[in-house]
């Protein structure tokens, strides 16, 4: 139980990451039962941001900016439960917003198939915030490991890793995501790997860059004099030590890779319709709806997907100005 | 200095040849040459083909010879400069690649014209006074700037500009011959976000600057506060935006294709997306053996730019 409380962040957001990815990735194997899988991440969101707001309460930035991402972290979780029309079922096409046609209110209008422009919105940003999430961590896993093992064992390993995360930094980040979800075929688990191929050599080059300066270090040095294995040594004593810089970056990084998955959908390349997602609203309004008063189908995914960026800048802005405070 | 160049230029060469066999062993898979088969024979073609008859037509096409041959040619028709025929428009894909990359260099003129001053100027002025008010507008408006994703700058743009206003056109599809207006909104957001990173940096560097010691010297000693900014603080403040910029033509080429997709300007991003989308075998290769050149290059010239500016940087 004290553990628990201890690593109260991470369980929170263990708890809302597990049930939403089952969710949005594996749901037609859920059945009836994944109606019900969302609800503990609720009031787990609540807890989280109340958290949140009382360890960073210092810094106005990061508070506002853990606001943006918590509501759409709550409306990603809650989506299934508000009262809104289904997001894919069509109703009643070009109702401008606020408008009322058979009996459903439409608050932020309806798009050219007749569905509900405010339910897809919610919806879209469930699928954004998965695959984005899921897709940071596996590239920090990868860049991290070869960071570590670069910066640390140095030697052959070091010149491996450098050069091999040198080749993938020489493709520009949108033909790469082009060439792998060409090669693999286009859907969220290659999403993972496209962004894993351009994110992991940049988290390999911080890491490694880091683990350089801990090494030099004297508590690393009594560890290997006390003969830790290089596999404690790295994860136990290392990576905790230079976590600070890499939390920054892993928050600006989500940012980046939530911006390539919507640009991914957009040009088609990576989530597949019919299932909202902002790129893929923005996309099909963009062929079917140029005209001012049609115009709110484009400015509501676009301004979604800038306020969830402009989120997670703003934390890690906060964050870094937190730690050079202290 | 000339020893870092030839340095860089191995290296560089080295990379190059690596991500050349990566592309001939992506290209050269069994999928991408099934691909291919369809493109000449047609799908149907390609369903009714039986094994002997697919071999058949490998052989007459010279596609199962042993890898390295195969590879030795290739790459030696891409020395020559002939890199293949596109196999959707049946041209010369040089000649579609030139056309392209003129009309993104055209793009990439503007951006860098109006973006170099315009930034550089910016992020000095607000880094001159750390805290002033100037600095907290022009640091907010970059924040929100770089905050906004290319896909929905063009979006509100769009919605601001060509559907509201109606100053320009939604598209930038040259159909009637080039004109500006049509390059207005892909330049706009091409600027938008590419000034505000560049802001960011040059105030970051410059804000630096300016709490360093000879800087506080200077201003002690007498200097007028015109001769120590532009004499003193700003030798040492450009070196990191100057090699940034550099760097930015390796992110244009990523940005232009959905700037150039969303827009329907043909350069490009666009026939690099078309060419993947329609199964272009032959293009896709070669758009991205350029682009992987372009930003090697771009990498070896921002080394290069460091060097030259930083004297207190010396690679041996």
């Amino acid at each position: 139980m004290k553990a628990l409380l201890k690593h109260r962040v991470a369980v929170l957001i263990a708890l809302i990451w597990l049930p939403l990815a089952g969710y949005v990735m594996f749901r037609p194997a859920l059945g009836a039962f994944g109606s019900y899988l969302l609800l503990p991440a609720v009031p787990a969101v609540i807890l989280l941001y109340v958290t949140a707001l009382r360890r960073w309460r210092e810094s106005s930035v990061a508070i506002v900016g853990v606001t943006l991402v918590c509501f759409w972290l709550l409306m990603a979780v809650a989506a299934p439960y508000l009262p809104l029309p289904d997001p894919n079922k069509p109703i009643a096409p070009f109702v401008p917003p606020g408008g009322i046609r058979h009996g459903v209110l439409f608050l932020l209008g309806s798009d050219m198939r007749g569905r509900d422009v405010l339910s897809r919105d919610l919806w879209g940003c469930q699928r954004v915030l998965v695959w984005g999430v899921t897709a940071t961590s596996v590239a920090y896993l990868v860049g991290g490991a070869c960071g570590l093992i670069g910066g640390y064992l140095g030697g052959w390993w070091d010149e491996i890793v450098s050069f091999a995360g040198n080749v993938l930094l020489s493709f520009p980040v949108m033909v790469l995501f082009i060439l792998v979800l060409n090669l693999l075929g286009q859907s969220g688990f290659n999403i993972i790997i496209a962004v894993t191929c351009s994110s992991a050599p940049v988290i390999m080059r911080i890491v490694r860059g880091l683990a350089l300066d801990a090494k030099s270090r004297d508590y690393i040095q009594a560890a290997q004099t006390r003969g830790e294995h290089p596999l404690w040594i790295m994860l136990v004593e290392m990576l905790p030590n230079v976590r600070a810089p890499i939390i920054v970056d892993a928050c600006l990084r989500l940012g980046y890779t939530t911006v390539a998955i919507t640009t991914l959908t957009f040009l088609g390349l990576g989530l597949q319709p019919p299932d909202p997602d902002w790129g893929l609203m923005i996309k099909e309004a963009a062929t079917a709806a140029m005209l001012w008063k049609y115009s709110y189908m484009l400015i509501v995914p676009a301004l979604s997907v800038s306020s969830l960026i402009l989120g997670f800048n703003l934390i890690a802005d906060g964050l870094r100005e937190m730690s050079l405070r202290d | 200095m000339g020893n870092l160049i030839v340095r860089r230029t191995a290296q560089m060469l080295l990379i190059m040849l690596t991500v050349s066999l990566l592309l001939f062993a992506i290209f050269d898979s069994d999928q991408f040459r099934k691909k291919v088969a369809v493109a000449e024979l047609g799908g149907f073609g390609v369903a009714t083909l039986s094994d002997a008859d697919y071999q058949d037509w490998l052989q007459k096409k010279g596609l199962n010879q042993p890898f390295l041959p195969r590879y030795g040619e290739w790459l030696k028709n891409v020395a020559h400069g002939d890199l293949g025929r596109s196999l959707e428009k049946d041209v010369a894909v040089s000649t579609l690649l030139k056309e392209s990359l003129a009309n993104t260099g055209i793009l990439a003129f503007f951006v860098f014209l109006i973006m170099i001053p315009l930034a550089l100027g910016l992020g000095v002025l607000a880094g001159m006074n750390e805290g002033s008010p100037l600095d907290r507008i022009i640091s907010f408006v970059a924040v929100l700037t770089t905050s906004i994703p290319q896909i929905a700058t063009a979006v509100l743009l769009t919605v601001a500009l060509a559907l509201g206003l109606g100053w320009v056109p939604t598209k930038s599809a040259m159909t009637d011959g080039w004109s500006f207006r049509e390059l207005v909104l892909p330049l706009a957001t091409l600027l938008f976000y590419d000034v505000g990173y560049i802001v960011r940096m040059t105030r970051a560097a410059m804000a630096e600057v300016m709490t360093s010691q000879y800087i506080r010297t200077a201003v002690l000693k007498g200097l007028p506060y015109r001769r120590v900014i532009l004499r003193h603080a700003l030798r040492n403040a450009l070196i990191v935006p100057v090699t940034l910029i550099f760097l930015e033509l390796n992110g244009l080429l990523s940005q232009v294709v959905v700037i150039e997709v969303f827009f329907q300007y043909g350069g490009f991003g666009r026939m690099l997306y078309d060419a993947a989308n329609f199964g272009d075998i032959q293009v896709l290769q070669a758009a991205t053996l350029v682009a992987v050149c372009v930003a090697v290059a771009s990498q070896l010239l921002s080394d290069a730019a460091y060097v030259l500016l930083n004297p207190r940087v010396r690679f041996t």
